[in-house]
């Protein structure tokens, strides 16, 4: 298995499907089928390869594992350069796993331009597993930033109403954070010499710098992650994406700046890392609460969720940067159930949208009494979202709430109250739209999940029960690495310890 | 002793390219044209000849590169830097050839000497780019400007079209009149012309008199002028959108590269010592080309005029690498001149696809569905918006990438932030682009089929723009061996 290039196949093959798609010609009706049927299938090889990473990870070593290396650009030294470790499998994992979900989830939802529409979603799978299995900074950001073209017409041409407003908002937020990171990105490479991520992970930059990397690199992945004040591109583009755009979003796509926070910010730059944490806790402490509170306030059900997101993945980098082994696994766990569950939840707005094309909460109420699968499913990830024990979202909050107590007890205090705002809006939302009585008249005939639809909820529902009941099967992946980790950033902060102590 | 005939092998393809040039005059002159459609016959076979004319002058380009030689006493150079521009030069000819044959008669302006005049404009620029001494530079200049004010009222009957050449005649006319000045100044203060001698004149001499700088100072505003950088913009939305459109194509990217490659020369090789004297200079035309080309663009409607100014704010960046002054700069420069040329030259065939009837349209509005009526040229046309923008993996973003780290490792950090954050907002316009074609809804319908020479550059640039990073280093180390080269000698 030694040569097998598995990670370029699972990066490539989505790549070569999109071709296949491409070549697909004759009448619509035909090209609509064989375009998601290319589609679903090669998403769905792709995860059973993907399954092989997994099957194949050694858990005892911290190094990177499956690598390939391939020169690229030899007078600079950049080479095509993949590899994966305990913190960026589980979500090559996860890509793997939503892509075939979300082609599953838009075959009836989506009928103008359905091949456009497949080829873009196998693109950004192609993009998103480079992403996260990238070990060069340049290879890295191009796959980082490549995802804004599918993103921008996914959310553009299949989007709602507002959806242009929504996608340049999207783009540009985006791309404007990255921009400043490709200039750190130019300016890592000049001082170390190389783009080699590994390497760079064991060099050592002047404090000074560091400070402006963290900052350029902080621009970028706060952005993505979301994080307050720079989340409200999310809530737009979650609104106006289609539902399967909202779910690669939330699933994946925000998890790229938490992937981003644990690969480069904490192990290259230890020393800003440490002077900034009190600025990430604020900001996290402050998207809890905050955005908790918004969520409440919210008639539209996927706006609610999007707030939720950018909620949870406050809760995520607040773990980060405690910089314990608790609030990291549990960071990297949040991302995994989030990953999971709003997915899920955009994908159970995404069932009554269908329906009705309304994401209003006041449209509905009473659903329980047509669709009482619905209702169960529902109530499954709701309460999966809140962080009830049993399911994955308690371990990733429980853990980060470990993690922060170790370290502050009162950023750990009002951490926790998210955890109670997260279910006041969670269950509130949930009794409007199931609970009551069934008075609305559009609703009267509402039919309940169909098979295609439960096809897509299996999976995730076993998954969310997994994550709860049996998380080492996860943790144990992470542990290694999330120790190394940190042990890299305790030498270099006892390095810059001596280094302070020996230049008085 | 120097023999008394000069060696004429360094200049083989530029020789070959004036007699070709001439010969067709000839031969075009003599066709009959009073009846019928013997007007463009002639005009079909002149240029037929001159497209194969100019692959044979790649081809001699191609013979004498890899060495540096020197001819008539030094006031011609053929270097692989040089070479690299040519390469480019006689592409962007050809290409902008191949473009107008249909735009052309179906305009009815079909005359032979447009093919002539083109053939003419590129001798210029291959002059400029191999130019070892002022004044060859300023007659290549010369021959290249005025070919291309021809070119540019070449639709006479056009109101807009003699507006767009006698505007750029008369303002091309005074920065050629401030080059000449800056030129015969520096000749009064160092008493030579030739860019060695300068050279070597600086290397050993720290002090330099106030009126060789203030000649300097000429020389840039001239040469700013004639790659439209800001201050010396104002000639390039008017020119760009009256101009013909194969013409506008032609101009954004022939000249355009030609005239940087001389800016990167003589900024370099006679002046390169005294680069803390003009540095600032460049990177505030640099900055201020970034921001002009970003900001004014936003509010164009017409799709020519916002290509104008997307062409200033490449300018702005590419000066970037000449602010650099240093081997990754000028490496910069020639990555990102060789990725504009395949990047503007496909986005202005696309345009070209916009026609209804016999009319061109013009609006960014009139792109509006195309994604559903041209499937094929919308993707096109986003494929080079979004590397415009600079977004990876796509050619566009490996250019910025390129200067971008020049200007990290000269610590010339302000410029590159302006510059990222300016990319950010030209990305905005370009993405517009992108939105017409693809999010609004389909009103009327452009012309289809397009015609087989434009579906051909289409193809080809957007296979090169696309697949670029799949084998970056032919490119990258052309430019490598180019710059050494420059720097070296």
């Amino acid at each position: 298995m030694t040569n097998f290039p598995l990670l370029s196949l699972l990066i490539f093959i989505p790549l070569v499907g999109a071709g296949f798609i491409l070549a697909i010609r004759g009448e619509e009706e035909v090209v609509n089928r064989n375009a998601r049927s290319v589609a679903l299938w090669t998403s769905f090889a792709v995860f059973i390869l993907s399954l092989l990473l997994w099957v194949n990870f050694d858990t005892t070593t911290a190094d990177f594992q499956f690598q390939e290396q391939v020169k690229w650009m030899p007078a600079f030294d950049i080479s095509y350069r993949v590899g994966v470790d305990g913190i960026s499998m589980l979500f090559v994992l996860l890509t793997t796993l939503l892509t075939p979900i979300c082609i599953l989830a838009s075959w009836k939802s989506v009928t103008e331009r359905v091949k456009e529409y497949m080829i873009a979603f196998l693109i950004m799978e192609t993009m998103m597993i480079g992403m996260f299995a990238a070990l060069d900074l340049v290879v890295f950001y191009i796959f980082f930033e490549a995802v804004l073209i599918p993103m921008f017409l996914i959310i553009g041409v299949w989007g709602g109403k507002r959806r242009v407003y929504a996608a340049f908002k999207f783009f540009l937020y985006t791309l404007l954070g990255s921009v400043l990171m490709l200039l750190a990105l130019l300016a890592m490479y000049h001082d170390a010499g190389t783009t080699d991520i590994p390497t760079l992970m064991n060099h050592t930059f002047p404090a000074g710098l560091q400070t402006w990397l963290w900052l350029a690199f902080f621009a970028s992945f706060a952005v993505k992650v979301p994080m307050w004040p720079v989340h409200t591109w999310l809530p737009d583009a979650h609104v106006e994406a289609p539902t399967a755009g909202s779910v690669i979003l939330a699933g994946v796509l925000l998890k790229f700046g938490g992937y981003g926070f644990l690969r480069f910010s904490l192990p290259m730059f230890p020393l800003a890392s440490m002077d900034f944490t009190p600025l990430i806790f604020a900001l996290s402490i402050i998207a809890v609460i905050y955005t908790s509170l918004v969520a409440l306030a919210q008639t539209d059900m996927k706006k609610l969720i999007a707030y939720s997101s950018v909620a949870h993945m406050g809760f995520v980098t607040v773990g980060t940067f405690t910089m314990t082994v608790q609030g990291i696994e549990g960071a990297i766990y949040q991302m995994l159930s989030h990953g999971v569950v709003s997915a899920a939840l955009f994908l159970v707005v995404g069932v009554v949208y269908d329906r009705i094309h309304s994401r209003e909460i006041d449209a509905y109420g009473g659903l329980i009494h047509r669709m009482p699968a619905y209702g169960l499913i529902f109530m499954i990830f709701m309460l999966a979202s809140v962080g009830l024990p049993g399911t994955g979202g308690f371990i990733g909050e429980f853990l980060i709430l470990v993690g922060v107590f170790k370290v502050n007890t009162w950023v750990a205090a009002f951490t926790a109250t998210g955890v109670i705002l997260g279910a006041v809006y969670m269950l509130y939302l949930y009794r409007r739209v199931i609970f009551g009585e069934l008075t609305k008249e559009s609703l009267m005939k509402i039919g309940d999940l169909s098979r295609r639809e439960m096809l897509v909820f299996a999976p995730l529902v076993l998954l969310v029960f997994w994550m709860g009941i049996y998380p080492s099967s996860f943790l144990d992946v992470m542990h290694v690495s999330v120790n190394n980790l940190l042990d890299q950033m305790e030498t270099a902060r006892a390095a810059a310890g001596v280094m302070t102590a020996g230049n008085p | 002793m120097m023999s008394s005939v000069p060696n004429v092998v360094p200049a083989l393809p530029e020789i070959f390219l004036a007699l070709a040039a001439m010969a067709l005059l000839m031969l075009g002159v003599f066709q009959k044209t009073d009846e019928g459609d013997g007007e463009v016959r002639a005009f079909r076979l002149i240029s037929r000849l001159g497209m194969i004319s100019l692959v044979l002058v790649m081809m001699l380009v191609a013979t004498v590169s890899g060495a540096t030689l020197t001819t008539f006493g030094g006031m011609f150079v053929s270097d692989p830097f040089a070479v690299f521009f040519k390469v480019l030069i006689v592409l962007a000819s050809l290409m902008a050839l191949i473009l107008s044959q249909d735009y052309l008669e179906n305009q009815k302006i079909a005359r032979f000497e447009y093919a002539i005049l083109i053939l003419l404009a590129t001798l210029g620029m291959m002059m400029m780019v191999s130019a070892g001494n002022l004044l060859s530079l300023y007659m290549g200049l010369e021959m290249q400007s005025l070919s291309l004010y021809v070119i540019a009222t070449f639709n006479r009957d056009d109101s807009r079209s003699t507006e767009a050449g006698l505007k750029y005649f008369v303002l091309g006319a005074v920065a050629s009149g401030m080059l000449l000045y800056g030129i015969s100044l520096v000749y009064g203060y160092a008493g030579t012309v030739d860019f060695m001698a300068l050279g070597s004149m600086f290397k050993a001499d720290t002090h330099v008199p106030l009126g060789l700088i203030i000649g300097i100072v000429f020389m840039l505003a001239g040469l700013s002028f004639k790659v439209s950088a800001v201050p010396f913009h104002m000639w390039t939305p008017d020119v760009y959108e009256g101009a013909p459109t194969p013409v506008t194509a032609f101009f954004s990217v022939g000249p355009k590269i030609a005239a940087m490659a001389l800016f990167v020369r003589v900024m370099i090789e006679p002046f390169g010592d005294l680069f803390q004297h003009w540095q600032q200079i460049v990177v505030l035309i640099s900055i201020a080309s970034m921001l002009l080309g970003a900001f004014a663009a936003i509010s164009q409607t017409n799709i020519k005029r916002m290509m104008a100014y997307s062409s200033i704010g490449h300018v702005g960046y590419a000066m970037i690498g000449l602010a650099a002054a240093d081997e990754a700069g000028v490496r910069g420069i020639l990555i990102y001149m060789a990725i504009y040329l395949f990047m503007n030259m496909g986005a202005f065939a696309c345009i070209l696809t916009m026609r209804r009837g016999d009319k061109m349209v013009e609006n960014i509005s009139d792109l509006a569905g195309m994604s559903k009526s041209h499937p094929l040229v919308a993707v096109a046309l986003a494929i080079f918006m979004f590397s415009m923008s600079g977004i990876p993996p796509l050619a566009g973003f490996f250019s910025k990438l390129y200067i971008f780290y020049a200007a990290i490792e000269s610590g010339l950090y302000a410029l590159a932030i302006i510059g990222v954050l300016s990319s950010v907002v030209g990305a905005f316009y370009y993405i517009r682009i992108v939105k017409v074609v693809y999010f609004d809804d389909l009103t009327e319908p452009l012309d289809s089929p397009i015609g087989r020479e434009v579906g051909g550059i289409i193809l080809v640039s957007a296979l090169f723009v696309l697949l670029f990073f799949v084998f970056p280093g032919t490119i990258v180390d052309g430019a490598s061996a180019a710059t050494a080269a420059l720097f070296g000698g």
